[in-house]
């Protein structure tokens, strides 16, 4: 499922040896950059992607306020009513209704939102996660460094849909354990880069120089590793967002993921697929919700991939 | 190479045994499974039964020894829905499985190697253009969202395929394109950016130079150079790619391994589900092994050095 992740990992292994050494981000360092210069900087193209993925960003915070019903009441005078301009539409319900006459606009609301903050909330577990491991193995040498690897070669060898089964088979459907799953996924991208860093930048003079003149292994982590890791770890943070996307609503779609009546993108498309010979808009009005997201993240973070001209080799 | 081999195997069984153990005692880790499994009310001398009957009355490490000895002897217990053993089970639907993968595989080769290198040569182009937006939306669309547009379309509108199951070829047809729509667009874009590297290249300008006709120049020196990407898409999309068969083939009911996974572990039917994550992991682990072995055999300048 984290599709994005492994073709970072493709690219960091297209023409060397096969997945023997480990990719070593190389980043040119380049000034500190302020929002508006990047802002400038980009095209018309990648303003419009930016500003579109401002307004579901707004979209997904402002919802609850927008959305005209409550995502749960059901209305069964008015079920299955498609969207504005098919037959039988209702003005009142401007995407339509499903199964249970729920208004699909307020559930596309909710849903994004939820979808977004599971997504968002987990990115950053699992961000955390790698960058600690990364360290890890980076600065502790022996048993316990080559033992962290050893976990991320796994992490990466077993397929992550595996593990989510297993997860949530085991603790449940509850929101707490699928964002945990989901921040479990990814991480070894992350481990992997820092961890290359830091080797990388321990061996260099002025790393020998400020060790030398008294300073700590924080400070050095700080000054000297960290920064030189935020643009391969922002590039990746956003391309991996867009996999986590569609990890909670591939979750959800197969019932294993936020359960009913609560509305994320994906199980709305899994409880609408029943619907799909009748009454297609049920799935489809998620589902395209859920491709347009997922396509505007992966847009913006091609296009930062370039700005930041982060090479992930 | 010999030194080369042997980690790569270690490293492998290291894995798998990790995959074992963590299996084994993750689906411990939920308590009794009888006391969901049986309907409420039921009696205690049942309920014994049951417990006796599954082995779960022993002492966990005995149950591991056992887990671990039956997996060797190919006998990893019976399923606690359908009371049969799981390995029966998984043969019945490992050919469905694999059906689904080599149907996949190809179509994801034999139409994003051509395509890469048409929107190689026709960079600038709308033809380049359209060839590598098709891919960026193959990359950004998830796969059961890719399934309801084509069940919906195929299936409902046009009548032409099938929507479930996995009787014919052609109920193979709309999985198969749906889970190779990513490697798909994975080999269009690496073969692309391969062609190009190597389209600039000095020998394809002497090529050219010497009179020898364009097709050729592609044909000959180009291609052989793009097999290489086209091998390490498929060994890295290999584990990425098992986990979307899960989901396109609950999505379409094939009856394979990854639908038998997604029931059971909505079931709750642990024997299935550990041995399907097992069974995948070493699928895949070996998949990847198999992989490395056949990029250094194609590519010359794969030096194998242990780090």
């Amino acid at each position: 499922m984290s599709d994005i992740a492994s073709s970072l990992k493709a690219s960091s292994l297209s023409t060397n040896a096969p997945g023997l050494s480990l990719p070593s981000a190389s980043v040119r360092r380049q000034p500190p950059k302020g929002l508006a210069k990047l802002w400038s900087k980009a095209r018309w193209t990648t303003r419009l992607y930016l500003l579109a993925f401002a307004l579901v960003l707004l979209f997904a915070i402002v919802g609850p306020m927008l959305a005209p019903y409550d995502p749960n009441a059901q209305t069964l005078l008015a079920r299955l009513r498609p969207p504005v301009g098919f037959d039988r539409a209702m003005a009142i319900h401007p995407l339509g209704t499903d199964q249970l006459g729920r208004d699909l606009l307020s559930r596309t609301l909710y849903g994004l939102r939820l979808t977004l903050l599971i997504a968002l909330i987990g990115s950053f577990i699992s961000l955390l996660v790698g960058v600690v491991c990364g360290i890890v193995a980076g600065y502790v040498r022996g048993r316990t460094g080559a033992l962290v690897m050893a976990i991320v070669d796994i992490q990466m060898a077993v397929p992550f849909t595996l593990i989510a089964l297993l997860t949530v088979a085991i603790f449940g459907t509850a929101l707490p354990v699928l964002v945990c799953v989901i921040g479990l996924s990814g991480w070894e991208v992350y481990a992997r880069i820092v961890r290359a860093q830091v080797l990388t930048v321990s061996r260099q003079p002025f790393v020998e120089a400020s060790k030398a003149a008294g300073a700590t292994h924080l400070r050095i982590l700080f000054h000297h590793v960290l920064p030189n890791v935020t643009s391969p770890i922002i590039v990746v943070w956003t391309m991996t967002f867009s996999s986590l996307i569609l990890l909670e609503s591939s979750l959800s779609f197969l019932g294993l993921g936020v359960q009913p009546p609560t509305a994320t993108l994906g199980s709305m498309v899994g409880l609408g697929r029943d619907y799909l010979a009748s009454t297609p808009w049920i799935a489809v009005v998620p589902a395209l919700v859920i491709m347009f997201v997922s396509l505007l993240v992966l847009l913006i973070g091609d296009w930062l991939r370039d700005t930041l001209d982060v090479k992930l080799k | 190479m010999l030194d080369f081999l042997a980690r790569r195997i270690f490293g492998a069984l290291a894995t798998l045994c990790f995959v074992v153990t963590a299996v084994f005692f993750a689906t411990r880790l939920s308590g009794n499974a009888m006391d969901y499994l049986l309907p409420p009310g039921t009696d205690a001398q049942t309920k014994v039964a049951m417990v006796q009957q599954f082995g779960l009355d022993q002492p966990i490490w005995v149950q591991f020894f056992r887990f671990v000895g039956g997996l060797l002897h190919g006998d990893m217990g019976l399923s606690f829905y359908e009371r049969r053993p799981v390995t029966d089970i998984y043969a019945e639907r490992l050919p469905n499985t694999l059906q689904l993968f080599a149907y996949a595989l190809l179509i994801s080769v034999a139409a994003g190697v051509p395509l890469g290198i048409t929107a190689a040569l026709k960079r600038g182009t709308a033809m380049g253009s359209a060839i590598m937006g098709l891919a960026f939306i193959g990359y950004a669309t998830p796969n059961f969202v890719l399934a309801i547009i084509m069940i919906l379309v195929f299936s409902l509108k046009l009548h032409w395929l099938p929507s479930s199951g996995s009787m014919t070829a052609l109920h193979f047809l709309m999985p198969a394109l749906v889970l190779s729509a990513l490697m798909l667009a994975e080999i269009i874009r690496f073969t692309r950016n391969a062609m190009l590297d190597v389209l600039g290249q000095d020998y394809i300008r002497t090529a050219r130079a010497k009179g020898m006709p364009k097709f050729l120049v592609v044909g000959k020196h180009a291609l052989r150079n793009a097999a290489i990407p086209v091998v390490t898409v498929i060994g890295l999309q290999v584990a990425g790619m098992v986990g979307r068969c899960v989901v396109v083939e609950a999505v379409f009911a094939t009856k394979g391994i990854g639908d038998l996974v997604v029931f059971a572990a909505i079931g709750r039917d642990y024997p299935v589900l550990q041995f399907g994550v097992i069974l995948i992991a070493t699928l895949v682990v070996v998949t990847s092994v198999l992989i490395d072995l056949l990029y250094a055999l194609i590519d010359p300048r794969v030096k194998v050095t242990a780090s």
